[in-house]
């Protein structure tokens, strides 16, 4: 069955564990080859094929999986933010919500202080929900607007049995002031504020039942740039008054680059990279971080030089690309081995090949072809070949066949495509561990 | 220089709510030269996108034009003139809806959103909406429509254009979806297209991709655009010239490298100071005190005095529009800001300063600073 992964393979990937505590310092949260599936049915027996034409049994079974988040493992040491970044669509939340338990993982561990979350259940989880806390995206949806502001910020204690009313009341107002607002607001209702204090007042509420560990998703992307500085800055006073760790998801690398110590960086459900935050911003080793880093306008216009551009869009996560999931975006995909070609040859059999899989252009001659793709640099011997085949195939009207060879040919035989790429880089800024998924890095590790 | 395509003169929007009447564009004055592209950067409330819209005369009841003029090309989009009484009335001359619609609005003046779903319909097929609009523009038939609808989705990046000419909005990602709208209104030529915060809702990478595009685009057609935006980023990026709002009013407009490296106004040396930055590492940011009030009961005096770390009594009493404050005389660099006392002479200096929000302990209404203090 090709829609659950074979549990022998996590293990089989224990290697790939992503840059951690150093020793001795135990880690407040260990995440261990962590994987949510989402069914991709849309009715009760939609996933169902009824084909009148076969033998025996009519209908098959065929079930579609959105991989949201496969195999992501990283830890997360006390007192520490770790920053997550990704685009819409990477996982981010998905992973955010199952490490917690608010979803069910389908596979992997969540190790909080000892305990795998991912198999407590029940009272014990309800329990342990006590120490971990999370704030979500938009500050309106997240707060009942027929609760006053006070009751709000005690229920979780309420929930957990904290204190007598009158101690809730008082650590309510107590904890109002600390966020930044007036306790005399313990009476109001949320649609009384404006958008960065009802931000305040789910952190207050967070902060209630005396948490070790806060999620946080998207906490300031719906404020504007002043309010949001004044709550990030709230937020790391809080880290330090409280002895909070913080896992803070946002697509907003400058953000993340303010308030983070590590990074880990998502891409299609996986980590791609995760490094110190110096390290990761200064010398970004994968592809994809490195295209991300080159697209953030930033706030200088003598700052504006030209940047890379990433071609296409993200792949389906119902039917991931093989090997590194970036390769089919990636700029710097490795020539398969068994060609001997020079850098400039392989840019252009790579544009070439996208082109043709893309079918974004008209069809025209074969001479035209090769003088826009290729001019003097056509690569002889086997490549060569492969090109004059889809060459052929082209002038024969068969794009896809084409693509298909194309394929074949050059981006299936690339490591990019074969193998799981899991590395660790000799970082250049601070002693941290510098975790790349990136096969680039393959002859770096070599010549250690 | 040549004239500019667009001046803006001194324009007023108001929306007249059951709770009084909110002034969310409330003097402004801008212009927009050929081939420029000028950027209108605030916080939300600001009052720029009602600014754009105004422009377009596409202001929605109880929202109203109520003086000022816009001038397209000597055409005038908004002109008011005095009656006996002293109240204001369109003057004859103003272009009728009717003229906007079928000479201005979509010929002359395209517009782009922000959430592309909402500007396309979801029942019609991509290639048809955009071939009707190219139909009614450009006086073509439905074929030669095609054609360039076509060439327009190439011209924007879209593979395989007359294949996708058939698939329905919700079959395009967002950015793609934004792209179709870019093609859209490109495809009628104008001469000026406003963008309302057209990147907001995507992803770097992809607002990265069109950002590039639209630079090409602009240099290949030579067309105008006001680029409505809260991102400073993209401002930088793209922009030749900048205008602030703050509350309904301009607080700054310069060139693009004055605004950042030579800042007039403490609005945008603040909004500047509290953003987190991508290419470095920023210790401690700088937030800007309070929350910006509501436009319907705006601060006497200059309306940034309540956050302001420069403000002085004069500064409650007295309301500075933008002049220019530039030593050179090259471009005009205006900032509304008393500070400049060689050209507003309103004795800024020996005013007294006064004590705000930026100081902690004291508060005007909501306050979202650190500090606490009474209601």
């Amino acid at each position: 069955m090709s829609d659950t992964r074979d549990p022998g393979d996590a293990t089989g990937q224990a290697g790939r564990t992503a840059a951690g505590a150093s020793a001795g310092d135990d880690p407040l949260l260990r995440v261990e080859g962590l994987t949510k599936l989402f069914k991709n049915d849309s009715g009760f027996l939609s996933w169902l094929t009824v084909d009148r034409d076969a033998d025996g049994v009519p209908v098959t079974a065929d079930r579609e999986w959105v991989r949201a988040v496969e195999d992501v493992s990283f830890e997360i040491r006390r007192g520490e933010t770790l920053g997550l970044v990704g685009e819409s669509g990477c996982g981010k939340s998905t992973l955010a919500r199952t490490l917690l338990r608010l979803i069910d993982p389908t596979e992997g561990d969540v190790y909080f202080e000892g305990d795998n979350l991912a198999e407590l259940s029940g009272e014990a989880l309800r329990r342990k929900r006590k120490d971990m806390q999370i704030i979500f995206q938009d500050p309106q949806s997240s707060l009942d607007p027929r609760m006053k502001v006070g009751p709000i910020v005690e229920e979780p204690m309420r929930a957990h049995d904290m204190l007598d009313d009158e101690g809730r009341e008082e650590r309510a107002r107590e904890l109002l002031s600390r966020v930044g607002l007036d306790p005399q607001h313990y009476n109001r209702h949320p649609h009384a504020f404006s958008g960065g204090q009802r931000q305040r007042i789910n952190l207050a509420r967070a902060l209630s039942v005396n948490p070790d560990f806060v999620v946080c998703d998207e906490p300031t992307s719906a404020l504007d740039a002043s309010i949001q500085a004044q709550v990030l800055n709230t937020m790391r006073r809080l880290q330090e008054e409280f002895g909070l760790t913080y896992l803070f998801i946002s697509h907003d690398l400058s953000v993340i680059r303010h308030i983070s110590d590590r990074v880990a960086v998502m891409y299609l459900g996986e980590v791609v990279e995760l490094a110190d935050k110096e390290e990761l911003y200064e010398n970004p080793q994968h592809p994809y971080t490195q295209a991300l880093l080159d697209s953030i306008p930033v706030p200088d216009p003598r700052e504006s030089e030209t940047r890379g551009v990433l071609e296409g869009d993200v792949p389906s996560p119902i039917e991931p690309p093989s090997g590194c999931r970036f390769r089919t975006r990636c700029p710097e995909l490795i020539a398969p081995a068994e060609y001997d070609l020079t850098d400039a040859e392989w840019a252009a059999v790579r544009a070439f090949t996208r082109r043709v899989v893309r079918h974004g252009f008209e069809m025209t001659t074969q001479a035209d072809l090769e003088a826009e793709f290729f001019g003097d640099t056509r690569p002889g011997g086997p490549a060569g070949e492969a090109l004059d085949r889809a060459f052929v195939l082209l002038e024969r009207k068969e794009p896809d066949a084409a693509a298909d060879h194309l394929r074949d040919s050059f981006i299936e035989p690339s490591i990019c495509a074969r193998e799981q790429p899991s590395y660790e880089v000799d970082p250049e800024y601070g002693d941290g561990r510098h975790f790349c998924a990136c096969h680039l890095q393959r002859d770096e590790e070599l010549t250690h | 220089m040549t004239d500019p395509i667009l001046e803006v003169r001194d324009l007023q929007t108001h929306f007249f709510t059951a709770d009084g009447v909110v002034r969310a564009v409330d003097g402004v004055s801008f212009e927009v030269y050929e081939e420029e592209i000028v950027g209108i950067v605030g916080e939300s409330g600001a009052g720029k996108s009602v600014a754009a819209a105004s422009i377009m005369r596409l202001v929605e009841d109880p929202g109203e034009v109520v003086g000022g003029e816009v001038s397209f090309k000597g055409e005038p989009i908004v002109e008011f003139e005095e009656t006996e009484a002293g109240t204001r009335r369109p003057t004859d001359a103003m272009l009728s809806n009717r003229e906007m619609r079928e000479r201005i609005r979509g010929r002359e003046i395209a517009i782009i959103f922000q959430d592309p779903m909402e500007s396309l319909n979801p029942v019609f097929t991509v290639g048809g909406q955009l071939r009707e609009f190219i139909e009614i523009n450009r006086d073509v038939g439905e074929s030669e429509a095609r054609e360039i609808a076509v060439e327009m989705l190439r011209e924007v990046g879209i593979p395989e254009p007359r294949e996708r000419l058939d698939d329905y909005p919700h079959q395009f990602s967002g950015g793609m979806r934004q792209r179709v709208l870019i093609a859209m209104a490109l495809s009628c030529e104008p001469s000026l297209i406003i963008a309302d915060e057209p990147t907001t809702a995507l992803d770097v990478t992809v607002e990265g991709q069109i950002l590039e595009q639209v630079a090409d685009l602009q240099e290949k057609y030579g067309t105008s655009f006001i680029w409505v935006t809260h991102d400073l980023g993209v401002v930088a990026e793209i922009c030749d010239r900048v205008n602030v709002m703050y509350l309904g009013q301009m607080a700054e407009q310069a060139a693009v490298d004055a605004l950042f490296h030579d800042t007039r106004h403490p609005y945008t040396d603040a909004l500047l100071d509290s953003l987190p930055r991508p290419d470095r590492t920023v210790e401690e940011l700088r937030p800007i005190a309070g929350v910006m009030p509501e436009a319907i009961n705006p601060p006497s005096g200059c309306r940034f005095h309540t956050r302001c770390p420069d403000a002085r009594e004069v500064c409650r009493q007295v309301n500075p529009d933008a002049r220019d404050v530039s030593e050179s005389d090259e471009r005009p660099h205006r900032a509304a800001c008393l500070k400049h006392e060689d050209v507003f002479h309103e004795d800024y200096w020996s005013s007294p300063p006064i004590d705000n929000e930026t100081d902690s302990g004291f508060a005007v209404g909501r306050t979202d600073a650190g500090g606490s203090g009474d209601e």
